[in-house]
């Protein structure tokens, strides 16, 4: 357990009285490459706010790299959802690696050498360091993706979480995050979230199927009952929780007895 | 009159300088409001900044320090508010715009001696800036530059993304109720160059006019505040020339200049565009 980089223990959610997460356990090592996947709503980005710690848990413990969660902010590269952003915004991309830099004792408008060069060493990373005098608003949705995981990695994290870095992008494009994100190395743990099964590439070592509840599995590819529990949870026949009760036991059933 | 004597007159210089000191707050903080897309907040504090101004004539205190205050507390209030319960800001925003009208409509009517002077803190009165509201303009200036110096770095993050601000250790909720103080106390500086009914055009004009052709947000608030310079200046030219109020030959000086300038930018992106494709 000494190398568990998240622990999440019987974690619940609620939105006012919406509960969005119940009782999920979670432990993700060093070097893991989780995919969480699940449908729209079904609370994967609550999972991930509460790794991060903008949003507190309602019930239950979580801890990143042994600590309550935020207390690390630089070891951890958080990439939010990107269709979130102002349009607009005036900044290239080298002022937008920039702002990655942690919460420090450095003030001021203006940055120094050694920022810069941690900027440019991040942009190589992602391999877009030829746009960094581009505004940020010119770039492809693939490009800007890649700058915001520059962003991120400008730290040198150990945690990368990103928010559903492929969506709104071009085949060609997500191909380059996905071999961008595979050559982070083997000791950079990453927690991907995606409500697209197709994604779960061969670097992926872990998947999550999160609806309300979570399934989860050191396999890159997701289970029958994950399946069900993502697809499934529409109908209101639908038997989530007996599901739930076969799969806390190891291995899911293959064909789920129908009561 | 010729422009030399006209620059002679005391009152000529102090509108002037009123205009400079109004640009450099305005365009730093109407450049944070507008990427911030804290516009119709800004309207809400900016109204709610009559309350202040009935409170002031009520008690007979004086209007800017009384006003500023008053502001900075809405402000607070409405920041507060919204963070707990944020699916309802723009309806806050609403009742306390509206609150804020009617407290000041209500404390002048019930103050003794109610005078014109009234319908400058609605429409402006730049011409009739004293030499100790100037001074304060000018303190209120450089606390605000000096706030948003030092607070740059977490400023830029923050406007260009709160969540990982936050996710970086940036005091997100702290910096952003001070940044709606500063516009508390840029509207009530407003309130004398051209009213409470057309700060948001200073506040959002400049700005945005500036943020199509900068590339950073430092310079993207020097750019509103030239702007918001040239505004003011060809405002006060064209209410001279043509014996208008003041107040609202700037914001129509500040409306044609954007029409002109984004019509000329719109043109030229057309032209470009067709001649590229018929190369």
């Amino acid at each position: 357990m000494n190398d568990a980089v998240i622990e999440i223990q019987d974690v619940s959610y609620a939105y006012d009285t919406e509960p969005v997460l119940e009782h999920v356990d979670l432990t993700v090592e060093r070097g893991e490459f989780l995919a969480i996947i699940g449908p729209n709503g079904g609370g994967k980005t609550t999972l991930l706010r509460l790794i991060v710690g903008l949003l507190k848990p309602t019930h239950g413990r979580i801890s990143v790299f042994g600590k309550p969660p935020g207390r690390e902010p630089a070891r951890i590269g958080y990439v939010p959802q990107h269709g979130n952003l102002a349009p607009g915004f005036p900044a290239t991309v080298e002022q937008v690696v920039l702002m990655g830099l942690p919460h420090s004792r450095r003030h001021g408008p203006t940055f120094w050498s050694d920022e810069r060069a941690l900027a440019h060493e991040a942009l190589n990373r992602t391999g877009v360091d030829a746009l960094a005098g581009q505004p940020f608003a010119a770039l492809s949705g693939g490009q800007r993706q890649r700058v915001l995981i520059a962003r991120a990695l400008i730290t040198r994290p150990e945690l990368v979480l990103l928010d559903e870095p492929l969506s709104n992008i071009d085949p060609y494009g997500r191909q380059c995050i996905v071999e961008t994100l595979t050559a982070l190395g083997a000791d950079i743990t990453i927690v991907m979230v995606s409500h697209d099964l197709g994604i779960t590439a061969s670097a992926v070592t872990a998947v999550a199927a999160v609806n309300r509840y979570l399934l989860f599995k050191r396999s890159p590819h997701p289970t029958q009952a994950m399946l069900e529990l993502m697809y499934g949870v529409h109908d209101p026949n639908c038997p989530v929780r007996t599901q739930m009760a076969h799969l806390t036991t190891e291995d899911a059933p293959k064909d789920a007895e129908r009561p | 009159m010729s422009i030399l004597q006209l620059l002679g007159e005391s009152f000529v210089q102090h509108a002037l300088l009123a205009a400079l000191l109004v640009s450099i707050a305005c365009g730093a903080i109407g450049a944070l409001v507008v990427v911030n897309r804290l516009v119709f907040m800004a309207g809400g504090i900016a109204h709610t900044a009559y309350g202040g101004v009935g409170l002031a004539f009520y008690t007979g205190l004086p209007v800017l320090p009384i006003t500023g205050g008053f502001t900075a507390l809405a402000a607070l209030l409405l920041g507060g508010l919204s963070r707990r319960r944020r699916e309802r800001t723009d309806t806050l925003i609403g009742v306390l715009w509206a609150a804020g009208m009617a407290m000041g409509v209500i404390l002048i009517d019930l103050s003794p001696g109610y005078g014109a002077d009234l319908m400058s803190y609605l429409f402006g009165s730049i011409l009739t800036v004293s030499t100790p509201v100037l001074w304060l303009m000018a303190i209120v200036d450089g606390l605000i530059l000096a706030l948003l110096t030092y607070y740059f770095r977490d400023i830029l993050s923050l406007s260009f993304d709160p969540d990982f601000a936050r996710s970086r250790g940036i005091p997100v909720d702290g910096l952003t109720l001070m940044l709606l103080v500063l516009v508390a106390e840029t509207v009530v500086m407003l309130l004398q160059v051209v009213g409470l009914i057309m700060v948001m055009a200073l506040l959002t004009i400049p700005p945005y006019l500036a943020e199509r052709h900068t590339r950073s947000l430092a310079g993207m608030m020097v750019a509103s505040s030239l702007w918001s310079l040239l505004f003011c200046v060809s405002g006060l030219w064209l209410a001279y020339q043509t014996n208008l109020s003041s107040g609202a030959s700037i914001v129509a000086t500040a409306c044609a200049i954007y029409l002109l300038f984004a019509g000329i930018q719109n043109a030229w992106r057309w032209f470009t565009h067709v001649a590229e494709r018929s190369a």
